[in-house]
């Protein structure tokens, strides 16, 4: 089935059907990256700007080479070097880098909804690398593609997803992808992390990872941000960490065949113990190369085909 | 909006036979069979592919493997479709590199699915040759293309439409030549 949006703001927008071709585009896309030649002409022409006013290597650098596995130019623009430190608005730095004719701007910020408000004035694709605490689409995408390597099939799988919900754009994703796939999600974390409001989305919550980790398919762990420590989210990070930390003993209460994954970057040895985070179950690895696939993905739906109505 | 049959050009004896000695072309002009691969484009390529394959294996008994090649990557009108195609696997599980690339096609027509197969395939590595055999050559090429082997010539106008049918996927062994409802 075709792909008629025109921008991926969100996971919240897409039926479960559009979520299955991307992940089917993707699949046929994980093999150029295997080849000795990892390029193909497709999007050969097209221009693509990587907008960045929040810091991050691996969603930039595994944008970048989706786009030049299929051939496109793409430039990286990254807040410590562009105007916006010199007070530029983000709205202007956008209609300026659109005078530049671009095909698609992949755009990451700390404030929810600014891809949002980018694509109601913009020409150009737009491409959601996290919005703030709201989304962070593609990442979802790769892990639903990580895990469907691995189980095949989401109905009645059981997730956890473990930390720092409420900060968590990567967690909001995945709780609506998981939850239109037809998994059984359950938030674990710190009562201060974990709010209530998250019971609206369907989904189980528990402060109690022993319990909540019984019998789950997926175990997903969030980075605990310190810097946000100052905060005093939880007591300390030893406290977090006898609590809510995966070990090897708390993974076996997970089924026998269960995976773990994580967005990254990883705090070896406070939510992962080291030994876990180098576990053959451990996909982590796995999901960053998927992250290009699933990128090409995504930039050959959008890009291909003349001009469509614009995101709902 | 259902296409209205004109004409059976062939049925499943008429294809085996242009099959058969399409086969015989092969073997004659390919003396070293064990270097020679076949690549099915899809989808009807793949089992026309693999039908030359199998008659190759009866006649001389060399086994040619063959793989499957997706050239969605590869067109030349992506910005002006409407919607982007699905993209699916291209499966070539052997090197191409100084091989005998014997392509497999359905129906020749413009020669732009050639041309961008051509391009994938170099992509992959540099064969030695490519030769190209097609079940049903259509006419109205817009590229300067031709075929090696070819089941049967068919002239056509160009509002028509070529129909290949197999049994692997349409449970039948057909060509039809069929056009649009609505034209005289």
């Amino acid at each position: 089935m075709a792909f008629k949006h025109k921008h991926l703001l969100g996971i919240q927008g897409l039926t479960p059907s559009e979520i299955t071709t991307i992940l089917d585009t993707a699949e046929s896309f994980y093999e150029i990256s295997t080849r000795e030649v990892k390029k193909v002409p497709t999007l050969r022409g097209k221009t693509i700007i990587n907008l960045f006013f929040e810091p991050s290597t691996r969603t930039r650098s595994s944008f970048e080479l989706a786009a030049k596995r299929l051939s496109a130019d793409i430039i990286n623009f990254n807040l410590n070097s562009s105007s916006t430190t010199k007070g530029e608005t983000f709205k202007d730095t956008i209609l300026n880098l659109e005078a530049m004719n671009p095909d698609a701007i992949i755009i990451r910020h700390s404030c929810a909804g600014a891809t949002h408000y980018a694509s109601t004035f913009s020409r150009s694709n737009i491409i959601n690398a996290g919005d703030g605490a709201h989304e962070h689409p593609t990442q979802a995408l790769l892990d639903a593609f990580t895990i469907r390597q691995q189980k095949k099939d989401f109905k009645d799988l059981k997730i956890i997803i473990v930390g720092d919900i409420l900060h968590s754009r990567v967690a909001r994703s995945n709780i609506f992808l998981f939850g239109k796939m037809g998994a059984r999600v359950t938030l674990v974390g710190p009562p201060a992390l974990l709010p209530q409001e998250f019971e609206k989305f369907g989904v189980n919550l528990d402060f109690n990872l022993d319990r909540a980790i019984e019998g789950a398919d997926v175990v997903m762990m969030l980075r605990i941000q310190l810097e946000r420590q100052a905060k005093n989210f939880f007591p300390s990070i030893r406290e977090y960490r006898n609590i809510y930390a995966l070990t090897a003993k708390r993974f076996r209460q997970a089924k026998r065949n269960a995976i773990i994954m994580h967005p990254g970057p990883i705090n070896r040895g406070v939510e992962l113990s080291a030994d876990i985070a180098d576990s053959a179950k451990s996909v982590i690895l796995k999901q960053v190369e998927n992250g290009v696939a699933v990128r090409m993905a995504v930039l050959y739906l959008l890009l291909g085909g003349k001009e469509r109505e614009a995101f709902d | 909006m259902k296409e209205k049959i004109k004409a059976r050009i062939m049925d499943s004896p008429k294809i085996k036979r242009a099959l058969d000695r399409m086969t015989t072309e092969i073997i004659e002009r390919n003396r070293n069979l064990k270097n020679l691969v076949i690549v099915g484009i899809r989808t009807r390529g793949i089992y026309v592919g693999k039908r030359i394959s199998k008659l190759i294996k009866d006649m001389e008994k060399v086994d040619i493997p063959v793989g499957v090649l997706d050239i969605t990557l590869y067109r030349d009108d992506f910005s002006e479709l409407e919607a982007q195609h699905m993209v699916k696997k291209t499966e070539i599980n052997f090197s191409v590199v100084k091989k005998d690339v014997l392509l497999v096609d359905d129906v020749l027509f413009t020669g732009r699915t050639i041309r961008a197969a051509m391009d994938s395939l170099i992509d992959l590595g540099r064969p030695k040759t490519i030769q190209l055999l097609v079940l049903i050559d259509r006419g109205h090429r817009e590229l300067p293309i031709r075929a090696d082997y070819v089941g049967k010539f068919l002239p056509t106008s160009k509002r028509e439409n070529v129909q290949v049918h197999l049994k692997e996927i349409d449970n039948t062994d057909e060509v039809l030549i069929t056009e649009p409802p609505g034209i005289k």
